[in-house]
């Protein structure tokens, strides 16, 4: 790692002092991507800004029918916490391993938007806003291309506001090394329609399959998408995966999602 | 370089670090508490996991200073002063659930982490629960015997095998 | 040996509990990277990121002003270093030796994979060092790189080592005397079955990273390596004698806790040499840590065959012969053992466990800008076993033919039984493993599981095959011929104690394998002590004598010969100086329970009155025998071992994502006697573990620029708990080897062995019960590999 100071601060304000002020420095959530990046000197951040300590960052709450998460909220609290949103607190306890889940956090892994992350998807799906100490972000205006988002500099991520649809379910398909998602679909019934959120799979990050909420919207059942398909070309493609093989998987894995939500 | 205080296997340390020194290198190289192994760079291996406050975490990819005023337990703190193991180690050894000894700390300190918080695990929550721990001796069939004898399972049907 | 050994309770047979296990478990191990010696400064390898291209300028003006640095070192400044050699040399099928390359510690005119060391940069702190590495301005020619074998060998390719005439190491024809009969039979066979395929290429990731600590004492001129080492004394051998050319009374070896190895820790390299020479150079210690990154570029890997096997049946289906042509990829450099990985431990096995008359091995050994590929876990012999066992599984679908009933008919069952690949299996009962496995493995049953998994929407399999290997490397008159430049015996210093006690000093080297308990069962029981009278000192060449290490199953059979050789001649002195104490001809003496006793009479001494005797020679014959109790023993194996075995496989198939599943996993093994049975059940699994990885996850895979695209745990995949299942183990078959005092095989890589044809079988035939025309998936049997091969 390149050297740099650790600060603590214990307001919002304050973080966001140092961060507008010195545009090399860094937040730090759980650390959890962020310090393996560190360790390959792949960033050289003059200051990591810890936001462990600041207070109202954490906690979750209903409010007016929506789970509002803190962004410093662990992986793990989120999966113990979020009993209101079943499969959101699934999600979150899938994420990594115990140990990351941890210490990663979900305003971390927003601000990240690892294309093979999980929250996004459930973001998107949920139709989530993305509070943040300067405004909301929709969380259709959120995500902006691979490890890109809509926040600015110095902008932190306090607070998550999941509406809670009707049925929900996070289908995740693990590469099998890094356990990120090869493919990951999430699927969210809500009363006004279908969100289907995927992850892992498009070369331009999370995306929503409009055809897929299109039909589901008509009607909500693991057939209703027989017939859909998603144009390769715009997948990914790894060691661990072709183009037609992610497109395949978000197919099967929405019928799943769709299944398994149906309970 | 900036002072960081904690309390380690229940005493009080203290200790000169940067801001970028890891935990796993405060315990290590800082305390001497060589038990706590590095074998990847990218958080996956498991083999530094300690407890941070009572939950399992990757000291590999905490910085020490984020430890500040934490209760930190590592394996050196498991048996009993008088060197007695405790009931995991213990079940490690009677059932051969190690071999080259090097994600050891690791497989002990999550196994803790998992019986504090589901004192009878199945098996398939045992192997879920390890995910964040790779073993390449043993092909994980003794150590998630060990911790199913831990959590007092019989495995004996197991072992006739 | 009696099978009821499994119920006692100490010596040879008991499941005695791991004494090590106790500093593991209580995380005070002492690993290389533990020791910190008092002012050592680290060390930084600049390594290439490049696979090919010529070494310009190296240029470190900037870098060595950096602060902390303490010296930057490049090729020029190693003046009297030779460079790194290889242990074997292979002749080929045309009489000519092998090209054998330089391989220099730190690159000099050309660097040749991703991850050669270029530079060397010492500072005070592991940071600082790196600091200065990026500090250093390199100017490399990139050049094509060399990443396909069959390409590489092409007129006209561009090569890996310009002073060589091609990228081709060897052409090694095996038995060269066969060829033309072996054509033959194969134009005369009533049917063949060809297949190609892949052995894919592995990184053995022990979970510890190799570490390297050079020291230098001033004052007595000594030199020491504390090293990751499964075999510290080779490495004293060679790094001594051919690099630094330092004698090697005056260079020790230390090899401490060491986290596994799976042959990636047998090799000396480059790192080693240098902290070693550094240390010299700069009058300090110099320390160098592997990340695990780097070790993904810098740790010798394994397999990466590709074949083309051939299988003869007559009318009857007997097997007629086999022919086989392989692509070994060797990489840059030539590892220690890298030649005869695909030679003499592949080609002597290809009888595998069956009486086929004719057989030739074809293997051309390829140069290509990749990491130095050597022996790892099985090393030969799984790419052997593997070949084997899809062809005759192929052959018995081709053929409409139950799979074991084809195996049956042509197992060997005549022993000794001399292959017509040049080696002599002693002993074996093929037979009996496959029946031990039918039963353990619920075969019966198996028809069931699959209409259950039917019902679930998952397509069931089965596969089954059988294993040989050879194992206790080896007679070393015969290594010889075959181009070995060591010798592989073993050795033992068994030192009694005046008080009683034994302390056993080893040329073997526990990594995980347990010998800390299960030698000195062997011992006690030979006297009838307790086993906590045993104490076993390896891994420091300081205090052992010269051995060859663990790797190749061999650590009993060899290592463990020696001490029974040592603790007879034990035995024979201290039964001399008993015969005095009594008053006693030597030859009416007897030992039993650690008492020694007149042959008829109820007169006896005890053990220890024996060795304090032995040391405080006041009634003793000191006219006839020496004082002390102390003897060595070194021990060359006359043969080989063959342990063999018969597993089982059951997979489900998740058709719709390709995704596949153990089910159920089950082993029955022939290792002769066993010592620890809880030991040896432990081997198998890991070893299984390991082979289950390469057949279903594990792959090292670099793009045709020689960019490693797995290159860490992020895309490297390795199998966790939640993708293996409980395994069935049985080692209950038991022919003990023949030539060996006590009878022992060795289980350290059968599982790795045995393990992969029968995952690829079981998804085959899962494939194939759904209609799929699949015949073969290349390994590994990733999901997206398997429903491609199920699109057709």
């Amino acid at each position: 790692m390149y050297e740099f100071d650790f600060i603590r601060p214990e307001t919002i304000s304050d973080a966001v002092t140092v961060l507008q002020d010195d545009e090399d420095a860094q937040a730090l959530g759980g650390g959890q991507t962020l310090i393996p990046v560190l360790k390959q000197r792949l960033a050289q951040p003059s200051k990591l800004v810890s936001l462990a300590q600041i207070n109202g960052m954490t906690g979750i709450k209903s409010v007016d029918g929506a789970l509002v998460i803190g962004g410093a909220s662990t992986h793990a609290a989120v999966a113990m916490g979020a009993g209101g949103y079943p499969a959101l607190a699934a999600l979150a306890g899938h994420i990594g391993d115990p140990a990351v889940r941890n210490r990663g956090t979900l305003g971390g892994s927003l601000a990240n938007n690892d294309p093979a992350a999980c929250y996004p998807a459930a973001v998107l799906a949920s139709g989530a806003t993305v509070v943040t100490n300067a405004r909301e972000i929709a969380a259709d205006a959120y995500f902006d291309g691979l490890f890109g988002t809509t926040l600015e500099d110095g902008e932190i991520i306090t607070a998550v506001r999941f509406p809670v649809p009707e049925a929900a379910n996070y289908q995740k398909f693990v590469q099998p090394a890094s356990r990120f998602a090869l493919v990951g679909v999430y699927v969210a019934k809500f009363a006004d329609g279908v969100r289907v959120a995927v992850t892992g799979a498009g070369d331009d990050g999370v995306f929503r399959w409009s055809e897929a909420e299109e039909a589901l919207t008509k009607e909500f059942r693991p057939d209703a998408i027989m017939g859909l398909s998603i144009n390769p070309m715009n997948m990914i493609e790894d060691l661990h995966g072709t183009r037609a093989y992610r497109a395949h998987l978000v197919g099967v894995l929405t019928k799943r999602a769709v299944a398994a939500a149906l309970g | 370089m900036t002072k960081v205080a904690m309390t380690v296997n229940g005493k009080p340390v203290t200790g000169e670090v940067e801001g970028r020194t890891l935990l796993s290198s405060f315990l290590r190289e800082g305390l001497g508490l060589t038990g706590t192994h590095v074998g990847c760079d990218t958080s996956q291996c498991g083999a530094c996991v300690v407890h941070v406050d009572g939950v399992a975490v990757k000291s590999c990819t905490m910085l020490a200073l984020e430890a500040e005023g934490a209760e930190v337990a590592t394996i050196e703190g498991q048996a009993a002063p008088d060197g007695t193991l405790n009931t995991i180690q213990q079940a490690f050894q009677d059932h051969h659930g190690l071999q080259c000894g090097f994600c050891t700390p690791g497989m002990v300190m999550s196994a803790a982490a998992l019986l504090k918080d589901n004192p009878k695990p199945t098996e398939a929550e045992i192997r879920h629960y390890l995910e964040g721990n790779l073993c390449r001796c043993t092909g994980y069939h003794n150590i998630v015997k060990a911790i199913m004898a831990a959590s007092g399972q019989d495995v004996s049907v197991l072992a006739a095998e | 040996m009696p099978k009821d050994q499994d119920t006692k309770d100490s010596g040879i047979g008991a499941a005695s509990k791991r004494r090590e296990d106790i500093r593991f478990l209580t995380g005070t191990g002492n690993y290389t990277d533990d020791i910190n010696v008092n002012g050592q400064a680290y060390v930084h390898f600049l390594r290439s990121d490049v696979a090919h291209g010529r070494l310009k300028s190296v240029d470190t003006s900037v870098a060595k002003e950096m602060p902390g640095v303490v010296r930057i070192f490049t090729s020029a400044d190693l003046e009297g270093v030779g460079g790194i050699p290889t242990g074997w040399q292979i002749t080929d099928r045309f009489g000519e030796v092998m090209q054998e390359p330089a391989h220099p510690v730190l690159a000099t005119e050309k660097v040749r994979h991703v991850g050669d060391p270029i530079a060397a940069i010492v500072a005070e702190t592991p940071e600082q060092a790196r600091n200065a590495a990026e500090a250093i301005t390199l100017d490399i020619e990139e050049l094509p790189a060399v990443i396909d074998m069959k390409a590489a060998l092409n007129d006209g390719a561009t090569k890996v080592h310009d002073d060589l005439t091609s990228n081709l190491c060897f052409d090694w024809g095996f038995v060269e005397d066969n060829r033309e009969a072996v054509d033959q039979a194969i134009k005369d066979a009533a049917h063949v079955t060809t297949l190609e395929l892949v052995n894919n290429r592995l990184v053995a990731n022990p979970m510890e990273p190799r570490v390297a600590i050079g020291d230098f004492n001033r004052a007595t001129g000594d030199s020491t390596l504390y090293t990751t080492s499964q075999n510290p004394h080779v490495i004293r051998l060679l790094m001594g004698a051919f690099v630094l050319g330092i004698p090697e009374h005056k260079l020790r070896v230390v090899a401490p806790d060491v986290g596994g190895g799976f042959g990636s820790k047998i090799y000396h390299y480059a790192e080693e040499a240098f902290c070693t020479f550094a240390a010299k150079a700069l009058n300090r210690a110099v320390k160098w840590t592997s990340s695990r990154s780097e070790a993904f570029m810098s740790d010798a890997q394994g397999r990466d065959h590709v074949t083309k096997i051939e299988l003869a049946l007559d009318g009857d289906n007997n097997f007629t012969a086999i022919r086989t042509e392989t692509y070994s990829n060797m990489g840059a450099y030539l590892s220690t053992f890298a030649p005869a990985i695909p030679t003499w431990l592949h080609g002597t096995l290809m009888a595998g466990n069956y009486k086929t008359p004719l057989i030739y091995v074809n293997v051309k050994a390829v140069f290509t800008n990749t990491v130095a590929v050597d022996a790892y876990r099985g090393a030969g012999r799984p790419e052997a076993t593997y070949q084997l066992e899809r062809v005759i599984d192929k052959a018995a679908r081709e053929l409409g033919l139950d799979p074991i009933a084809l195996r049956r008919q042509n197992f060997v069952t005549e022993f000794p039984y001399a292959t017509p690949v040049a080696v002599e299996y002693d002993t074996g009962d093929y037979g009996a493993t496959m029946d031990k496995l039918i039963e353990i493995a619920d075969l019966a049953g198996f028809d069931a599981r699959r209409a259950a998994s039917a019902e679930a929407g998952k397509l069931r399999g089965l596969g089954v095959n059988c294993y040989i290997e050879a194992c206790g490397i080896a007679p070393s008159n015969l290594v010889g011929q075959l181009g070995a430049r060591a010798g592989l015996y073993d050795s033992a210093t068994v030192r009694v104690n005046a008080t009683g006690g034994l302390t056993v000093m080893t040329g073997a080297h526990s990594h995980g394998q347990g010998h800390e308990t299960s030698f000195p069962q062997v011992i006690a029981e030979m006297i009838g002590i307790p086993e906590d009278m045993v104490e076993i000192v390896h891994g420091d060449t300081a205090n052992t004598p010269m051995g060859m290490g663990t790797y190749g199953s061999r650590s009993l059979a060899v290592a463990g010969s020696a001490m029974v050789r040592a603790t007879e001649k034990i035995i024979s002195k201290a039964k001399k100086i008993a015969a005095h104490l009594m008053e006693a001809a030597d030859a009416d003496i007897e030992l039993k329970d650690g008492q020694f006793s007149v042959a008829g009479t109820d007169t006896s001494v005890a053990w220890g009155d024996v060795t304090l005797a032995a040391y405080v020679p006041h009634n003793y014959p000191l006219e006839e025998i020496e004082p002390g109790l102390e003897e060595t023993a070194f021990y060359d194996p006359a043969n080989f071992t063959y342990p063999a075995g018969a597993y089982a496989c059951e997979v489900e198939v998740d058709p719709e994502t390709g995704k596949v599943t153990i089910e159920r996993f089950s082993a029955a093994d022939d290792f002769g006697n066993v010592i620890n049975p809880m030991i040896v059940d432990g081997q198998v699994h890991g070893g299984i573990g390991q082979g289950i990885g390469q057949a279903l996850m594990e792959n090292c895979v670099y793009d045709d620029t020689g960019q490693l695209l797995s290159a860490s745990f992020m895309d490297y995949a390795m199998p966790r708990a939640d993708d293996l299942p409980f395994y069935a183990v049985d080692h209950s078959c038991q022919t003990p080897c023949t030539h060996n005092p006590l009878g022992v095989k060795g289980c350290g890589e059968a599982g790795a062995i045995g393990s992969p044809p029968a995952v690829v079988n079981a998804v085959v035939d899962a494939l194939q019960s759904a209609g799929k025309d699949v015949t073969h998936i290349d390994m590994p049997l990733s999901p997206a590999r398997v429903w491609a091969a199920m699109q057709g």
